[in-house]
């Protein structure tokens, strides 16, 4: 399903009439002076996936905790579906659901009194929550844990459930704090496919990860956070096409690399950008086939030993790469 | 603090979604019964710890109070009349004790660990209810588990012991069924404000250091008054001290709704405590509030 609202502007009052998750000028700051959220202006539209994408510490989590009404604000308004979650969580709670960092089912319950009580919490009366319990386990392939306690799960099982318990009570955002960290490839893939199925029934999903692709393949819109500050918004598409090159050069070589960033820069033809990112150079090329040998001549015309050299087309992290000056992992 | 129904002009008119379905009242008593569902099934589930736990420690106390020491001649028991007013003076004691440690194994300590480790209690946190209804319904499920708990003591507490001890337990139905309830949400609420404010590396120190003495100077094994001789310059500092204790007034109030003997009076028990509930519960709310947001 394609967003509504993608062909909108991010700013103005249309954009607004359709915003199901506003966010003005949002702030945290945390005893000590810690600023996690600095004056946030945030627009997500109804049916779309919007994700937020910055490395660890980049308030991601703070923001999602601030719309979830777990994080009060210290200044800034924050709306949700409609309502002011901070003058009225209990209300905005009817119609979010949240699938957390950590593993929060309840020890003392099994697998499907986990999703029946959750049903119960929301409204459900004792027959919907044990159908929609029953129904939920089957689609999330969980049936034959039905009776299990949920520390006997695996990782990717217990995430598995922490989605099925969030969209039990059919939410109207859904939340998602970095699904996948610490989870094994295929329980990623399965997450997925679970956010890929979501898509068709309508809820808009809110997506905080570190994973790049995770945010590019996932989503419709990428916000790009780092240090509290949305540096970039747009499609995934948008966003690399923003970086102005097609072809990303990474080098590693001996020798000084802001020396060899301006060899490169003026002797490789289409190049527009050469930065340095840790231990190795990054060098953005536009229209210009056949660039390996350009700047593998460059460099050892310069007097440069190169050590390593590869080739790949702009990524989410060339994005965040060239936005902040460091990598997004950790 | 009461819910209310949310005003019109909370919800933004410029959005075009499906509203929240039910009003914050109804969702919030919808949520608040099944937060308690959820604890009485969990309380069914464990009924094989909830008992022991719940019987051993009364069981021990009037077993060696009133059986063992009367047999080997202790002091304590004999069989006399004193030893009668002694044995009915303990079983009060005991039947208030078990409801003040519900209030901690049922309250306190779960919440602790979820504050501490397990994060669990955080769906309950999401679930469409005030925050500090949440609390109140651990304090209400606390309670339920206190009330359950001196039903199942009292008859053990009443049969335990030799034969040459007479028991005169006389029920006041009226100080009974008011003093129980009373009782059992005070000691829920106690745990409510431990449970928020220790960590679980803390929880030897709330044994050793906080409940060892309330329950050994919280009028279990003896009256309030009997305290009286215990002087220093003339001054009863013993009887003034524990009067800072929140068992003690329960251990009486037992007293007085259980026996004939002499005890505190009751416009003292009552007021204090309803003071002591509102006081735990109010800075209980306070500490869950400070747990579970930022």
């Amino acid at each position: 399903m394609s967003p509504s609202g993608a062909t909108v502007d991010q700013s103005g009052a249309l954009a607004r009439a359709e915003t199901v998750i506003c966010c003005e000028e949002l702030t945290k700051r945390y005893p000590g002076d810690v600023l996690a959220v600095d004056r946030l202006d945030l627009a997500v539209f109804p049916g779309e996936v919007f994700g937020l994408l910055g490395p660890n510490g980049a308030g991601k989590t703070t923001t999602a905790g601030m719309l979830t009404t777990r994080v009060i604000p210290t200044s800034g308004k924050a709306i949700v579906a409609g309502i002011d979650v901070v003058a009225h969580p209990a209300l905005a709670k009817q119609v979010i659901g949240v699938v957390p960092q950590t593993n929060t089912l309840d020890r003392a319950l099994t697998v499907w009194e986990n999703l029946y009580f959750h049903g119960r919490f929301f409204g459900l009366n004792a027959k919907e929550a044990r159908t929609a319990a029953d129904e939920s386990l089957e689609t999330f392939r969980l049936t034959e844990r039905t009776k299990a306690p949920v520390m006997a799960l695996s990782g990717g099982m217990a995430q598995r459930l922490m989605a099925a318990r969030a969209i039990l009570h059919r939410p109207s955002v859904l939340f998602l704090d970095e699904p996948t960290a610490g989870l094994d490839p295929q329980s990623r893939i399965a997450l997925w496919e679970i956010l890929d199925s979501l898509r068709d029934r309508g809820p808009t999903i809110f997506l905080s990860t570190h994973n790049m692709e995770e945010a590019d393949s996932q989503c419709d819109r990428v916000a790009i956070m780092d240090h509290g500050r949305i540096l970039a918004l747009d499609t995934p598409a948008g966003l690399k096409e923003s970086v102005g090159a097609d072809t990303i050069v990474t080098v590693a070589a001996t020798g000084d690399l802001q020396e060899l960033a301006q060899v490169l820069e003026a002797k490789v033809e289409g190049a527009t950008k050469a930065q340095r990112v840790g231990t190795t150079l990054q060098l953005h090329v536009k229209g210009a086939p056949g660039v390996l040998p350009q700047v593998v001549n460059a460099a050892e015309h310069a007097g440069f030993v190169l050590s390593d050299l590869s080739v790949a087309e702009p990524s989410l992290e060339t994005v965040f790469i060239s936005l902040t000056g460091k990598e997004l992992r950790e | 603090m009461i819910p209310t129904d949310t005003p019109l002009d909370a919800v933004s008119t410029r959005c075009e979604f499906p509203q929240p379905a039910r009003s914050t009242v109804r969702a919030s008593w919808t949520a608040f019964r099944a937060l308690l569902l959820r604890d009485l099934v969990v309380l069914r589930k464990t009924m094989g710890v909830f008992i022991p736990r719940t019987i051993l420690q009364p069981f021990l106390l009037v077993f060696v109070f009133l059986y063992v020491f009367p047999k080997i001649g202790e002091s304590v028991g004999g069989s006399g009349p004193a030893a009668s007013e002694f044995a009915a003076i303990l079983v009060a004691g005991v039947v208030g004790l078990s409801i003040m440690f519900q209030g901690i194994q049922a309250v306190a300590l779960p919440m602790v660990q979820e504050f501490g480790y397990t994060k669990e209690i955080e769906d309950r946190v999401l679930a469409p209810l005030p925050i500090w209804l949440v609390a109140v319904g651990k304090v209400t499920a606390g309670a339920i588990q206190g009330l359950i708990a001196a039903v199942i003591v009292f008859p053990i507490a009443a049969v335990v012991h030799v034969q040459t001890i007479q028991i005169n337990l006389t029920i006041h139905w009226p100080l009974l069924l008011t003093m129980l309830p009373l009782a059992c949400v005070m000691c829920a609420s106690l745990g409510l404000f431990f449970g928020t404010r220790f960590d679980p590396r803390q929880v030897p120190i709330l044994f050793g250091v906080i409940i060892l003495p309330m329950t050994f100077l919280g009028g279990t094994y003896y009256a309030w008054e009997a305290l009286a001789p215990v002087k220093v310059f003339g001054w009863s500092w013993l009887q003034t001290v524990v009067l800072f204790n929140p068992l003690l007034y329960v251990t009486e109030g037992f007293r007085a709704a259980l026996t004939e003997t002499p005890h505190m009076p009751l416009y003292v028990i009552y007021p204090v405590m309803v003071g002591f509930s509102v006081l735990f519960l109010w800075f209980g709310i306070k500490g869950f509030r400070n747990r579970v947001l930022t």
